[in-house]
């Protein structure tokens, strides 16, 4: 009997035992790295965190099922398991933490969380939210036209679900049967605001019904039942049936961000016990259980984590800052700007280098 | 060589740009069917397709927000807003977006759309179908902003803004769509964008304005020189990046400048001008930089003779350009 259910475990997806511990071996590095960027902010030597602590079952399983360097994924400041899942390393994640030169995401220029790989198709994050959303509509319409079969996904949160660029983007990507996936992963907060002062609904998926496409909700404790909705969500994609709204249901382990305080607005006892809902532990005892899991190879995904953390962490720390000179570069496709439109140009004149103006101010 | 109207020049600029580039769409309200509410698109749905000439819903956020996803992902998006006072839903996308994609991936995603928009008064819009938008997005490090003012430039500019690996707006004076016609050369010429012009020469007074303005300005001109005086007329074309040195060099020769912009006074795009004349210009000038621009009221009023009252006109150009001369 345990050996039939052992061999049964995510067969029915396709998913073979090598899948399983790729996907939970995805959770736990990025869990690892995900820890580590706090306490380096704890250390003082990052600034600010953003991280999605909670959403990494979701966020490997839904993802799983893209084709890394074909497909497009528009990311908002969580996906930190999604990205490592589609094929950013967890060195370029750090990079982003330290802000270096080198970092591919913005070369230092952006926020912590704020990824994205041209070469990857991972689009560049900004911080207004669901603006994304609409460039995964547009990415998607441009896919279709240009007959590329790329799919598109775009993440957010419950929160920004309530903005009018995700109506706006459902709205026109329903029209066009677009092979786009809109996954919000609700864990609940908008940072302090809770979901009954958020939505008068209680699931976010209902709305799909109003665009037009299906509206699926799935257990971000239950890896498998979400890997069966991102997996639906890019089959109706790739064979043109159009867009799915998934909803992922997910815990927040963390304060919002570094600058949050969350006992503020949660209680101790729901803090407590949405510690039942974190899916790594429960993805491993479901591996466990099944068999695919053993002793062995959980020290041995254990060891690579810390392996992993500690060579990132290492090297993107020893990478050097950007070049304040470079800060004017990428304004426009020409550079330098137009002389006159510098404002650099304008203040050598009057002040030269250490000019003038800087000796009468003593500095 | 042809004659056209502005409207048909754009019109046909859209066309051929289309017929050489695939990538290139057109998206926006009515601008299928119906060929756009100022006929700037009609004919493109019937030879491109409604996949390449797109009606939208009633949305500008996302007209602007899925062209710059499209954009990201190989295509030339050409989407229209259509009355520049309705692009305000999608400020965001474009101040927050579309302008910083390039800087704050460290130049790895462009972002190629051209926004074109119909602008300004004086065609009995009232409030909110007369505005003048183009000092929001000049501000922007990142964008382009371009204003023609004749079909000729119209045509040379929109073909830059459309090859451009920018974001470029691309404002068009509606009271000048069929009421001002010009010579359009035939061939594949451009403008380039930062470069403005010398529409008229002088020496007395230079006067700086854009899109109807330059307009304007050229009959100040004719009215003034019947009494005697000398006046310079300088096109900006471009807005962002601006060609200081045309304006500047001008400035030098006469010694006097107006300014003259539709947009409200207090901060317009003009006012900018003004600065840099006053930083790079100052030794050389005769006299205060004057502008002439519509009043400090939230819009643009509907009565016939409110509307005039708001509106800058030759006349006024004439005046200001009067007491520059005794000044």
């Amino acid at each position: 009997m345990a050996t039939e259910t052992t061999s049964a475990l995510g067969s029915d997806l396709g998913l073979t035992p090598d899948d399983l511990i790729e996907m939970y071996t995805l959770m736990a590095i990025t869990r690892a790295v995900d820890e580590r960027m706090w306490i380096l902010n704890r250390a003082g030597k990052i600034p600010f965190v953003i991280s999605g602590q909670g959403h990494e079952g979701a966020q490997v399983a839904i993802a799983y099922g893209l084709r890394k360097g074909h497909d497009w994924m528009v990311p908002y400041y969580r996906s930190v398991a999604s990205l490592i899942t589609f094929g950013m390393s967890p060195r370029e994640i750090m990079l982003a933490q330290f802000a270096r030169g080198v970092d591919p995401s913005s070369g230092g220029r952006q926020m912590p969380g704020h990824y994205g790989i041209a070469d990857r198709n991972i689009l560049s994050v900004s911080s207004p939210v669901a603006t994304q959303v609409l460039h995964a509509t547009g990415i998607a319409y441009a896919a279709k036209l240009r007959k590329t079969g790329q799919v598109a996904i775009t993440y957010l949160g419950e929160g920004s679900s309530n903005q009018g660029d995700f109506h706006e983007a459902l709205n026109f990507a329903g029209i066009h049967k677009l092979p786009v996936i809109f996954v919000v992963e609700n864990n609940g907060y908008a940072i302090s605001v809770p979901m009954s002062l958020q939505s008068a609904v209680e699931d976010i998926a209902v709305r799909g019904a109003g665009y037009g496409m299906p509206g699926v909700i799935c257990d971000g404790v239950d890896v498998l039942a979400c890997y069966r909705a991102g997996r639906d969500a890019i089959e109706r994609a790739r064979s043109g049936e159009g867009p799915t709204l998934i909803e992922a249901k997910v815990t927040r382990m963390t304060a919002h961000s570094s600058d949050d305080q969350q006992t503020k607005y949660r209680s101790a006892d729901e803090l407590e016990s949405e510690k039942g809902r974190d899916p790594l532990p429960r993805f491993r005892d479901q591996l466990r259980e099944a068999g695919i899991l053993d002793e062995a190879a959980e020290a041995r995904i254990l060891e690579e984590s810390r392996k992993v953390v500690e060579d990132s962490t290492d090297w993107a720390e020893a990478q050097v800052d950007p070049d304040p000179a470079t800060a004017q570069l990428h304004v426009y496709a020409d550079a330098p700007p137009a002389r006159m439109d510098d404002p650099l140009w304008r203040s050598e004149r009057f002040m030269g280098d250490g000019g003038p103006l800087r000796d009468e101010s003593g500095s | 060589m042809a004659v056209m109207t502005l409207i048909e020049s754009i019109r046909e600029t859209l066309r051929e740009e289309m017929r050489r580039d695939e990538a290139i769409i057109v998206l926006g309200e009515d601008v299928g069917k119906k060929g756009g509410v100022f006929l700037a698109t009609d004919g493109l749905f019937d030879e491109f397709g409604g996949d390449r000439v797109l009606d939208t819903p009633l949305t500008e956020s996302m007209i602007i927000g899925a062209s710059i996803g499209a954009a990201v992902n190989g295509l030339r998006p050409v989407p229209e807003i259509q009355f520049a006072d309705f692009i305000m839903p999608a400020f965001n996308q474009i101040v927050s977006e579309a302008a910083r994609m390039r800087y704050r991936s460290n130049g790895a995603f462009t972002c190629p759309i051209t926004i074109r928009a119909p602008y300004g008064g004086g065609v009995h819009g009232a409030l909110y179908h007369s505005q003048s938008v183009e000092a929001f997005f000049a501000h922007v490090p990142g964008l382009k902003v371009v204003i023609p003012s004749t079909p000729h430039d119209a045509r040379g500019l929109l073909r830059s803004s459309i090859r451009d690996d920018d974001p470029v707006l691309f404002f068009e004076h509606k009271k000048m769509y069929r009421s001002v016609r010009g010579e359009v050369p035939d061939g594949d010429y451009t403008v380039p964008l930062g470069e403005a012009k010398v529409v008229h020469e002088g020496s007395g007074v230079t006067v700086v304005g854009y899109g109807l303005m330059v307009q304007y300005a050229l009959e100040a001109a004719e009215l003034l020189e019947a009494d005697g005086a000398s006046v310079e007329v300088v096109d900006v074309r471009t807005l962002r990046p601006l060609d200081g040195e045309t304006i500047l060099s001008s400035v030098r020769k006469t010694g006097k400048c107006v300014v003259v912009y539709e947009d409200n006074r207090f901060g317009g795009y003009g006012a900018e001008i003004a600065a840099m004349i006053a930083e790079e210009a100052f030794d050389d000038l005769d006299g205060p930089v004057m502008r002439v621009t519509g009043p400090d009221v939230p819009g643009v009023p509907y009565n016939h003779a409110l509307e005039e009252w708001f509106m800058p006109s030759p006349d006024r150009i004439a005046d200001a350009v009067r007491r520059l001369v005794e000044y």
